[in-house]
């Protein structure tokens, strides 16, 4: 069960200190509380963002959990409100609801292996997890992340990836899923990284997150290893409205996806998954 | 001997023929030979005659394609997998180019030696070809999947 905060239907205002360019069409926010104080949240979380005239969108948040005064959003432009936030400049004002969600059990995966597995720009809601990963290194075994992005211009958060490439105590597997000669990393699916990559089958937590497709796959490959489905945990994305499972928006069979979600335990949704109509 | 006795144990190791009977590996032995490729070198050329293919022991490769003014890369190879099914099927032509990433130290079998044997010896046949179908099985599921574009627009 996670905590609200005191007054959730209340946007609280967020001046932009900071807007970073990542990809063509996807992009950071840091943000700070106009009011002061801090804002703490833990990894997987997300929050509603509101562009004031244009509306409200949910968004993970893809900071680090240790930083408290300032917050910080990865955004793809795809809808209106999106693209709202991308035409927003240092110094603007978004109203922040927040934050809500079940969290990534990073703790919980203590003693495991960790295997975080991300497609796309579900990078940017895992950075949170690697980030408390990193600050508990030795109270794991291996800790693998295995990315996938469609094309080498596409991958997101690339100088952190070859940063955490560069540490001793950590595996990173990038592919990517067109690309041309001049690309000397892996091309192919994230799921046959995920067959390759070293890790205990019996004692290893798994985080995915990306499209549903690629997540369906993905999970189908841990499964293939051996990992057990009440370890596999995903991110799952629905029309939030509310974010406290009260306006229905987001129902997913028995489930609210911004109250119960937006992280599952696999075996908890298993039988979701393959449902067309939800 | 030596060298027939180091091929048959890479063989064993390798996860292709893993498990597999000490009958039909004595006879793998008989069309293998041991290679290895400098990083950048062509281990293969589109529209070539396939006649070998290839256990991957060490390294990795791409398969490529050539498009004017571009070369388009299809899939990358690793250690543990195998390279080539087209010395299977006539009319025996690679096609897609196979270019190595890193060092690569591969096994190689004579396509023309192995696919005498699998026609001599049926059991042999089946062996060899029921541990390429899922092969040929998880690159095309990979290939439908990358067809979807999932990381595309309107992800």
């Amino acid at each position: 069960m996670t905590v609200l905060p005191a007054n959730p239907m209340s946007p609280r205002p967020f001046r932009i200190l900071k807007v970073v360019r990542e990809l063509s069409d996807t992009f950071t926010l840091l943000l700070q509380p106009e009011t002061g104080g801090a804002f703490s949240f833990r990894p997987g979380q997300f929050n509603m963002l509101y562009v004031f005239g244009a509306g409200e969108v949910p968004i993970s948040i893809s900071g680090e959990p240790a930083e408290d005064r300032q917050l910080v959003h990865t955004i793809r432009s795809v809808g209106p409100v999106t693209q709202a936030l991308g035409r927003l400049k240092a110094g603007d004002v978004v109203g922040v609801r927040g934050p809500f969600g079940t969290p990534w059990p990073v703790e919980d995966a203590f003693g495991d292996d960790l295997a975080i597995i991300a497609g796309g720009v579900g990078l940017a809601p895992l950075r949170p997890a690697i980030y408390q990963a990193l600050a508990n290194r030795p109270r794991f075994g291996k800790l693998i992340i295995m990315y996938g992005a469609r094309t080498p211009q596409d991958i997101l958060f690339r100088k952190e990836l070859e940063k955490w490439r560069s540490r001793f105590d950590v595996n990173v597997h990038v592919t990517v899923d067109h690309a041309t000669g001049q690309w000397a990393g892996r091309v192919g699916v994230v799921t046959k990284v995920v067959a390759k990559a070293g890790f205990d089958p019996l004692h290893t937590t798994a985080l995915v997150c990306g499209p549903e497709v690629m997540m369906r796959y993905a999970v189908e490959a841990l499964e293939e290893r051996g990992v057990a489905a009440s370890k596999v945990h995903v991110s799952m994305e629905r029309n939030m409205k509310c974010g406290v499972g009260l306006c229905g928006h987001c129902q997913w069979g028995p489930h609210f996806v911004c109250r119960d979600g937006p992280v599952f335990r696999f075996s908890d949704v298993a039988a979701l998954f393959p449902v067309r109509e939800l | 001997m030596v060298q027939i006795e180091g091929l048959g144990r890479i063989i064993d190791e390798h996860p292709f023929f893993r498990g597999i009977d000490g009958k039909f590996r004595s006879l793998l032995v008989g069309c293998a030979a041991n290679e290895r490729l400098d990083a950048g070198q062509y281990l293969f050329r589109q529209g070539g005659h396939a006649d070998k293919f290839y256990l991957v022991r060490a390294g990795s490769l791409q398969l490529e394609v050539h498009a004017p003014g571009r070369t388009i890369v299809v899939d990358t190879v690793d250690e543990g997998e195998i390279v080539g099914w087209s010395w299977l099927v006539e009319p025996y032509r690679w096609t897609f180019d196979a270019r190595a990433v890193t060092l690569l130290r591969l096994v190689s079998f004579d396509a023309k030696c192995l696919r005498g044997k699998m026609e001599a010896d049926a059991e042999l046949g089946y062996e060899v070809l029921r541990r390429f179908v899922p092969v040929i099985g998880q690159r095309l599921a990979a290939t439908r999947l990358r067809l979807i574009d999932i990381y595309g627009p309107g992800e």
